[in-house]
């Protein structure tokens, strides 16, 4: 399979990367080259395999249902590009 | 007086036991030498207030007879590991000037064991790269060079302001993580001992997210004892990693100087591979040799899916990456470039933010888990890393103790020299290593010999899953008749 300029630009979409109009062709042959390199793996017999899902084994642990962590929002907030100093600000969302 | 900073860690634990030397006096001389090698780009901040700080406290505790294990020792921590109040940036130009307000479980347990932090050390943007050179700080330099030129090499990646810092005598060890051979790959390229726990033995928490099913952290250091040291201080089970594994924390120094005799060794058929340069097969030859002397029996194995672990990894690391990546938003953290709407804002932040290569890494994976393509990707990754990990299983379950191999296909490479045209050129530095993530299991580079050039060569011992243990033991009998590689100072 291979990818081309329309499904770069669907990609970069899809990942919320800005992609320069002049940049999708050497995407696109960098994504194929990949996708060319991960190809060899259909000729993999999987019959019957199960898909990994853990790589160890283990039962997830639980823990009480009982509030552990909270209340340090100037914390959350220290990082912030911008806050009014209680919520994180961002372009309007809605009009 | 000699260099304190060529002392090794057990070395140098052993002069503060007896006060032959004092932390402030480690940490000065490695503040010094930190400073004199700029040149390296191995510490991308330094921290030598601090760093005398925690000396300090550490002499105030030594003097009490207070000493904790890693008490006084000065180590460097890769850029991944949020360190708290001390900027952290996983080397990308998205988190900015991010300073965490919390520390990671490992560089926690480090200091609970009183080791001093020199600074933070460079690496591969969100640890995507092999040779260090994706660094939105630039490219760090080997502190080896060929014989007779003076071509800058890289030390390898991602993991490489560790490496370097560790060979350079920058430090006395060093933080690093492992996701397709971060640690293994430039621990071979710089002649130092680098190891990859069991998945699951360190804490993932605080670490910046690459790709969560293979990511493991594990320390860099001069010898391998060394690296038992720290290994023993960053392991354990931790509540706030789901996938932390509750399991005893060995005294893995003890393992050294064990007999290996009788231990079953394989030797895997398929990674002799076709353009293999003839000195690794010479290395590796001689690697087995000297297991075989110290009373090792050496059984040649078949690890039948090996080549398709590669080309599985370049799904299943993008695709989990492409997922952990997703919080860079320009909204909670890091840098934010401004946009006409919200969606704008994210688009140019994140093609602003993130380096060539992440954003290669996380269009594939955003691709490869995209409606319609899942199944034949995805999918398809994960039901053939269940094939390699079966692989594995069938070959301990014969009784294999470890199993050795090259840790890289050939030595180091100068900075610029690959992967411009095709990135696949750098992915297959990571041949041999990689099939240990995708199967979660434990593995340590050693040094084992010069390249004609005179370049270090690294082996690579596979443990049985949490039997790091072992690998401590034969990396021990390969290091004694190795020895050890210094490169000569330059900077």
């Amino acid at each position: 399979m291979s990818v081309d300029a329309a499904t770069v630009r669907r990609i970069a979409h899809l990942a919320r990367i800005a992609v320069a109009e002049d940049e999708v062709e050497h995407l696109q042959g960098e994504l194929n080259a990949i996708l060319a390199f991960v190809e060899q793996l259909g000729e993999v017999d999987v019959t019957g395999v199960e898909p990994m899902t853990s790589v160890t084994p283990m039962a997830m642990k639980q823990r009480d249902d009982v509030v552990s962590d909270g209340g340090i929002r100037d914390d959350v907030l220290r990082n912030a590009p911008a806050t009014d100093g209680q919520f994180f600000l961002v372009p309007k969302v809605v009009e | 007086m000699t260099d304190l900073t060529s002392l090794t860690l057990a070395g140098a634990r052993e002069r503060l036991r007896k006060k032959d030397i004092t932390a402030l006096e480690l940490a000065d001389a490695h503040i010094a030498a930190v400073e004199g090698a700029r040149a390296l780009n191995a510490y991308v901040l330094e921290t030598p207030d601090q760093a005398r700080e925690m000396a300090k406290a550490s002499d105030a505790k030594l003097a009490a007879g207070e000493g904790r294990p890693l008490e006084g020792i000065p180590l460097g921590i890769k850029d991944l590991f949020a360190t708290k109040g001390v900027r952290t940036t996983a080397c990308s130009k998205i988190l900015g000037d991010f300073v965490p307000t919390y520390e990671s479980t490992i560089t926690a347990q480090l200091w609970r064991d009183g080791a001093v932090m020199l600074g933070k050390l460079n690496n591969d943007e969100f640890a995507m790269g092999s040779s260090n050179e994706t660094s939105h700080f630039g490219p760090v330099s080997s502190p080896w060079r060929r014989k007779g030129a003076n071509t800058p090499l890289v030390p390898g990646g991602s993991s490489g302001g560790s490496a370097s810092a560790v060979a350079a005598h920058l430090c006395l060890g060093a933080t690093a993580t492992d996701t397709g051979g971060s640690i293994r790959q430039p621990a071979a390229f710089t002649g130092t001992v680098g190891i990859k726990p069991t998945y699951g033995r360190c804490s993932r928490w605080g670490v910046v997210a690459f790709a969560s099913s293979l990511d493991q952290a594990g320390p860099i250091a001069r010898d391998v004892r060394d690296a038992a040291i720290l290994m023993r201080a960053m392991s354990g089970y931790d509540p706030k990693d789901s996938t932390s594994a509750d399991v005893p924390v060995p005294d893995f120094e003890a393992a050294l100087g064990q007999s290996v005799k009788g231990m079953k060794i394989g030797i895997p058929k398929e990674y002799r591979l076709d353009g293999i340069a003839p000195e690794i097969d010479t290395l590796w030859q001689q690697g087995a040799a000297w297991l075989k002397a110290a009373g090792a029996e050496l059984v040649e194995v078949s690890l039948p899916h090996t080549k398709y672990a590669l080309p599985a990894y370049y799904i299943v690391a993008p695709a989990e990456a492409s997922s952990n990546l997703a919080r860079y938003d320009g909204v909670r953290y890091g840098l934010r470039i401004p946009g006409g709407d919200v969606s704008d804002m994210y688009q140019r932040t994140r093609a602003d933010g993130f380096g060539a290569e992440v954003r290669r890494r996380v269009m594939i994976g955003t691709y490869v888990l995209s409606a319609g393509y899942y199944d034949a990707y995805y999918l398809q990754a994960q039901k053939v890393r269940t094939l390699i990990k079966r692989d594995f299983e069938r070959c301990f379950a014969q009784g294999i103790n470890a199993i050795l191999t090259p840790a890289t296909p050939s030595a180091a490479f100068g900075i610029g020299e690959k992967g411009g045209a095709d990135p696949i050129e750098m992915y297959l530095n990571d041949v041999f290593t990689v099939t240990v993530n995708m199967a979660g299991l434990p593995g340590i580079a050693v040094p084992a010999g010069l390249s004609a050039e005179g370049l270090p060569l690294g082996l690579q011992l596979i443990g049985r899953p949490f039997d790091e243990e072992t690998l401590f033991s034969l990396g021990a009998v390969i290091e004694d008749a190795a020895g050890h590689f210094t490169p000569e100072k330059w900077w």
